[in-house]
């Protein structure tokens, strides 16, 4: 049985002024997993985000949240957020906070609950304007947290965590997943989707350039890049079976392989003089680089 | 309608009706910490808690407390100034500024984004305003029948304190509709300029050349100082019908001007 999409974007397109931020955009998001939209700043995910909690209207196309238009309450009431660059209260205590954002559920969980599971019960009485950077971000996290959303956002939400805590705070997105939530996660970081994502999409300048899963998007590079030094002529190579691409610079004779060990054996064999020769398998962080380069050319 | 939208439906039903009790509690709960952010605010609760009181104090007891102590007239006026000035801040400053200062911050988006029932912030800022009006003529009470030498009944007390706490509506509501409008630093400038000119314009503190007192009647402060000196006793002027209905007027229009507006722009 294919899976339930809670979330949807399907055609959309928002413009800012001038600034199209996003051009027939289509996106699901599935029950039961953990989707990463990847994207160099100004890709458009914050406003792919903010369509889908009802921030903002798209010019065309349709959001859909849990079946519904997300600028009704009743779909809201099954998601949790977490957004950047948000100044809260900085009088209220952790505790309070998080007591506020459970008095907009049904169902809640008590702020202790919530607290030990996001390994903040240290900071309960602590004013969130005392707070540091990454302890802002853990309570932010416990707030999005404590409605037991069936779909949780969270926009960037390791951004200035130490170590340990980004490791704390995916362990409880994995325990999330396996009570049955889903998420939605927005990052910089690679190694962030690399480690959690099912499904990866890769925006860039408001449009998708890949989705899949995390192995997709591998796949996507297992081509090698080859490099090496020789007298090879480009167009030569390129025709060879195995070559997806092969093009010549100061740095010498660089190659996209499908099957780099054939494409190598076939280079030495041709070339006895061959140098410097470098083979490198790329990870989701080139895959990311090479698809937006190609996009925002 | 295919099967997986009939499937949410009644799952949305079912997950995420919120029984009237617990709609009335997240109401309750913005109230609460508006409330409590604000008194834990020093720069926000001193002013506005202790200085009407300490203004009535100084001019109606040290300063004229013997010009005025055989005109119970004129310790109602005084009285009357007070507590007006005292129930417009809270409302004109923890929502104007305020206000404008979240919106710009992103908090009101974040909150929009969480479930919060649109109307809580707002309400939440209105109640935690009665709620300094509460404190305000608690305290002013207090002092006017101890120290201020004012011969006001219980029933007169009651009626004066409602009459402000209420009052502190159409304020809110400028306060709000400023705090729509303008940007965190400009709020501060408009909102002390409009409070200035209430203040000083409607002749809350002293009487107005003719000119002026015909314009008066455009102030709320005016008409909620009429409320509250006929409340107390003392002369008014115009009909307290007319005055309700002026200040409840302004509440809602200045209302609905900033909720269409942050409907709009957020």
């Amino acid at each position: 049985m294919p899976r339930e999409c809670l979330a949807e974007l399907s055609g959309v397109s928002k413009r800012f002024g001038k600034t199209v931020a996003l051009d027939k955009l289509d996106l699901k998001v599935r029950s039961g997993e953990l989707f990463a939209v990847l994207g160099p700043n100004g890709a458009g995910k914050t406003t792919a985000i903010s369509l889908l909690l009802g921030l903002l209207k798209p010019d065309a196309g349709s959001v859909r949240l849990f079946g519904q238009s997300p600028q009704l309450l009743a779909p809201r009431r099954l998601i949790g957020v977490m957004m950047q660059e948000v100044f809260l209260a900085p009088e209220l205590r952790v505790r309070e906070q998080i007591d506020l954002v459970a008095s907009y559920y049904p169902a809640p969980l008590s702020p202790a609950a919530v607290m030990e599971m996001t390994h903040t019960a240290s900071l309960a009485e602590r004013p969130y304007g005392k707070l540091s950077g990454g302890q802002k971000r853990q309570a932010q996290f416990a707030m999005a947290i404590c409605g037991r959303p069936k779909l949780l956002f969270l926009d960037e939400p390791t951004v200035g965590l130490d170590v340990q805590a980004r490791q704390m705070m995916w362990a409880t997105l994995r325990q999330l997943i396996n009570q049955g939530c889903s998420i939605v996660l927005t990052t910089h970081y690679l190694e962030e989707a690399e480690a959690l994502a099912d499904r990866v999409a890769v925006l860039a300048n408001g449009r998708l350039l890949a989705s899949g899963t995390v192995s997709d998007m591998r796949a996507l590079v297992v081509r090698k890049r080859i490099r090496c030094s020789t007298t090879l002529a480009v167009e030569e190579v390129s025709t060879w079976p195995g070559v997806e691409n092969a093009s010549r610079d100061q740095h010498g004779l660089h190659i996209t392989a499908i099957d780099a060990d054939a494409v190598v054996r076939r280079l030495m064999a041709a070339d006895e003089n061959l140098q410097e020769l470098e083979v490198r398998s790329a990870g989701l962080a080139e895959a990311f680089a090479e698809l937006t380069k190609e996009a925002t050319k | 309608m295919n099967a997986t939208a009939l499937q949410f439906d009644s799952e949305l039903t079912r997950s995420t009706a919120m029984p009237a009790s617990r709609v009335l509690r997240a109401y309750l709960t913005e109230a609460k910490y508006e409330s409590v952010r604000m008194l834990r605010t020093p720069a926000f609760a001193i002013p506005f808690l202790g200085l009407p009181v300490m203004l009535f104090l100084l001019i109606g007891v040290v300063l004229f407390g013997d010009a005025i102590r055989n005109d119970p007239n004129a310790s109602k006026f005084v009285f009357a100034a007070f507590a007006v000035l005292g129930v417009m801040g809270p409302g004109m400053f923890g929502f104007g500024m305020a206000l404008a200062i979240e919106r710009e911050q992103g908090l009101l988006k974040l909150k929009r984004a969480f479930p919060m029932p649109p109307p809580a912030y707002l309400v939440a800022k209105m109640l935690m305003a009665m709620l300094f009006g509460v404190i305000v003529m608690i305290t002013m009470i207090a002092a006017a029948l101890t120290a201020g030498n004012l011969p006001l009944t219980p029933g007169q007390s009651l009626k004066v304190t409602v009459i402000c706490v209420l009052g502190t509506l159409p304020f809110s509501a400028i306060g709000m509709l400023i705090g729509s409008l303008a940007s965190g630093r400009s709020s501060i400038a408009y909102v002390n300029v409009i409070y200035q000119v209430m203040m000083h314009l409607s002749g809350l503190f002293y009487p107005l050349p003719k000119f002026l007192q015909t314009i008066a009647p455009v102030w709320p402060t005016h008409h909620l100082q009429q409320l509250v000196l006929s409340a107390t006793g003392a002369p008014s002027r115009g009909s307290a019908t007319i005055h309700v209905a002026v200040l409840a007027a302004m509440t809602l229009l200045f209302t609905l001007f900033a909720v269409r507006r942050l409907a709009r722009v957020g």
